[in-house]
């Protein structure tokens, strides 16, 4: 028997990695790896909870969050095209026309 | 707050969590949503794409009409998830005001910078309808929702002028730190909903000693996230770096959208978590003291030092979310109504001032560095004379409204004993005239240089100009009654 705490630490390391990979990441490609990852981990923390309260009220905010992080996703990906066109480029640095 | 008054407030909330699927509730969000569908369906013919302002404004109309509508009655409906009170319809009015005025703004600009595909009327109908879901719910996964509902067009918005290196940067940075906010948010709901078995506001309110009792760590943990990913949203000081890129970037009626619309949003919500969900939890006054004190200096100091207009008006509003700030940390009723008439007149005064920045910068080249300005008042001086005027409402000079916005809020600042606070914000106040008023010398006394033709007339941001010169002046000589207005702008069950 697995218990919440266990699921818990899991989900906040995966967010943490997450975090630390916005952070520190130059590639916009695993930027955007890494921001789908800190949402999966609440996803992870929010199921859990639901299934420590028996309630399925989480199983359904699951659902809906991927939907969010789905629509996010495309958006972002669109976007990421675009600036490749004009400019080649996915480094995160090399984008400093405006002061970051 | 012991045990008997939670049981009562439990019973006056009962008549509120109605299970009805009630359509009357959402008819304002409904009829943006049918305009947007419109417009997108007609955008592959161009004659019928020419008229897509034309239906997002009568979709903007009927909108307003059906919130006006729900002004003063009160209901919930949809398992409780979306709760229609004054401060919602409120909020709701706001919106609609916003996005009335940025339509009207941004339709000459998208012509003269070649980016005006009616799709843009179609998100900022979309994002405007996330909004309204974000102030009228009490429900965390709603408020997440409609959050992501707007969230989603303004980054498409932000990339919008697609050839544009800026725009494509400002579109990306503003989708990273934006997901990246949002992420925190969830997680902190997540941990609010596991400490309570609800993402309810109006439950945990009504459980809070049990929550508190048991799972305090949980529930501690989780509104840290949730204020940590309102923070971005709102452009509180620690989370404030991407703001100057993003409106310096984005096409500047975008820019004008930004620093209104969502920000009002982001302190709808925040007002009703934090003053009324999470209203019971100590610690929170000292924290939003910090947060007030470093948004508002750090704002107005780097505001100081820009060049840029755009980028100068990006701290200033930093700035203003600050003094927004000291309303959420004072608290109660007077607070919660001084902060919707601040974000009602700083509405007013800013999108004025960007309508102005945005005629100016249709003239080709452009691209609104304060040298720009120079010898406006002499090539046109009533332009340049309301330009001042916006200057001096954000300031906050007397017969402006933003002098009456200030005011309201550091007074109930003070009948709370909150001293030093409101002397840290009025010192504030004082130093953002420098920069305030450093557009007003420019367009007045210095020379002209370069070679720009004369700001091209265009009627409809005359008819915003127009009515935000209205607002700006005519909220500040006769403001009994927006205030009243906001007085009963409250949440149905404090």
């Amino acid at each position: 028997m697995v218990t919440i705490p266990a699921f818990l630490i899991v989900a906040v390391v995966l967010f943490g990695i997450g975090t630390v990979g916005v952070m520190i990441s130059r590639n916009i490609i695993i930027l955007f790896m890494c921001v789908e990852l800190m949402l999966n981990a609440a996803n992870l923390a929010i199921i859990a909870f639901s299934r420590a309260l028996n309630v399925v009220d989480g199983h359904v905010i699951v659902f809906l969050v991927l939907t969010v992080a789905a629509a996010e996703a495309a958006v972002g990906l669109a976007m990421l095209i675009t600036i490749y066109r004009n400019r080649e480029t996915m480094n995160i640095d090399r984008f400093s026309i405006l002061k970051w | 707050m012991g045990d008997e008054v939670v049981a009562l407030e439990y019973e006056k909330m009962i008549d509120f969590t109605s299970a009805s699927i009630n359509f009357e509730l959402i008819y304002s969000e409904i009829s943006l949503l049918v305009a947007a569908f419109l417009i997108l369906l007609t955008a592959f013919q161009r004659h019928l794409a020419r008229l897509a302002p034309l239906v997002a404004l009568v979709g903007i109309a009927v909108s307003f009409y059906f919130a006006l509508q729900q002004w003063g009655n009160q209901m919930s409906g949809f398992f409780g998830m979306i709760t229609c009170d004054d401060f919602g319809t409120a909020f709701k009015l706001l919106f609609l005001v916003v996005a009335a005025l940025t339509l009207l703004i941004a339709h000459r600009f998208l012509i003269v910078k070649r980016i005006g595909s009616p799709e843009f009327y179609a998100l900022l109908l979309v994002s405007t309808m996330g909004m309204m879901v974000m102030a009228n719910t009490t429900d965390l996964l709603v408020m997440f929702l409609g959050l992501e509902i707007m969230s989603v067009p303004l980054y498409v918005m932000a990339g919008y002028a697609r050839r544009s290196l800026a725009s494509n940067e400002a579109g990306i940075k503003y989708f990273i730190m934006g997901a990246f906010a949002s992420a925190f948010l969830l997680l902190g709901i997540a941990f609010v909903f596991g400490a309570s078995g609800t993402t309810d506001l109006r439950q945990i309110v009504a459980d809070y000693s049990f929550i508190v009792s048991n799972f305090q760590n949980y529930l501690y943990a989780g509104a840290a996230l949730i204020l940590i990913g309102f923070g971005f949203k709102i452009a509180a000081v620690p989370f404030h770096a991407w703001v100057p890129d993003v409106y310096q970037g984005a096409p500047t009626p975008v820019t004008a959208f930004f620093s209104v619309g969502p920000k009002a949003a982001g302190f709808a919500v925040m007002l009703r978590v934090f003053l009324f969900g999470f209203e019971q939890m100590g610690m929170l006054t000292e924290l939003f003291w910090v947060l007030a004190v470093l948004t508002m200096t750090v704002g107005n100091v780097l505001a100081l030092r820009q060049d840029n207009v755009k980028r100068m008006l990006a701290y200033s509003s930093i700035a203003h979310a600050g003094y927004i700030l000291v309303a959420l940390c004072v608290g109660g009723n007077d607070a919660i109504s001084a902060a919707v008439f601040y974000l009602l007149a700083y509405a007013m005064f800013n999108l004025g001032a960007f309508a102005v920045i945005v005629l100016l910068e249709t003239r080709s080249g452009c691209k609104s560095d304060f040298s720009e300005l120079s010898g406006l008042s002499s090539s046109a001086p009533y332009l340049s004379a309301v330009l001042a005027l916006f200057m001096f409402a954000l300031a906050g000079f007397p017969p402006t409204v933003g002098f009456l916005g200030k005011f309201y809020i550091f007074s109930a600042a003070i009948k709370s004993g909150y001293i030093l606070l409101t002397v840290i914000g009025v010192m504030n106040s004082f130093l953002s005239v420098y920069y305030y008023l450093r557009i007003v010398k420019t367009s007045y006394f210095e020379k002209f240089e370069g070679t720009f033709a004369p700001a091209p007339y265009s009627p409809a941001i005359m008819v915003v100009l127009f009515i935000t010169v209205i607002g700006t002046l005519g909220l500040g000589f006769f403001p009994d009654r927006v205030l009243e207005f906001s007085q009963s702008a409250l949440f149905a069950f404090l």
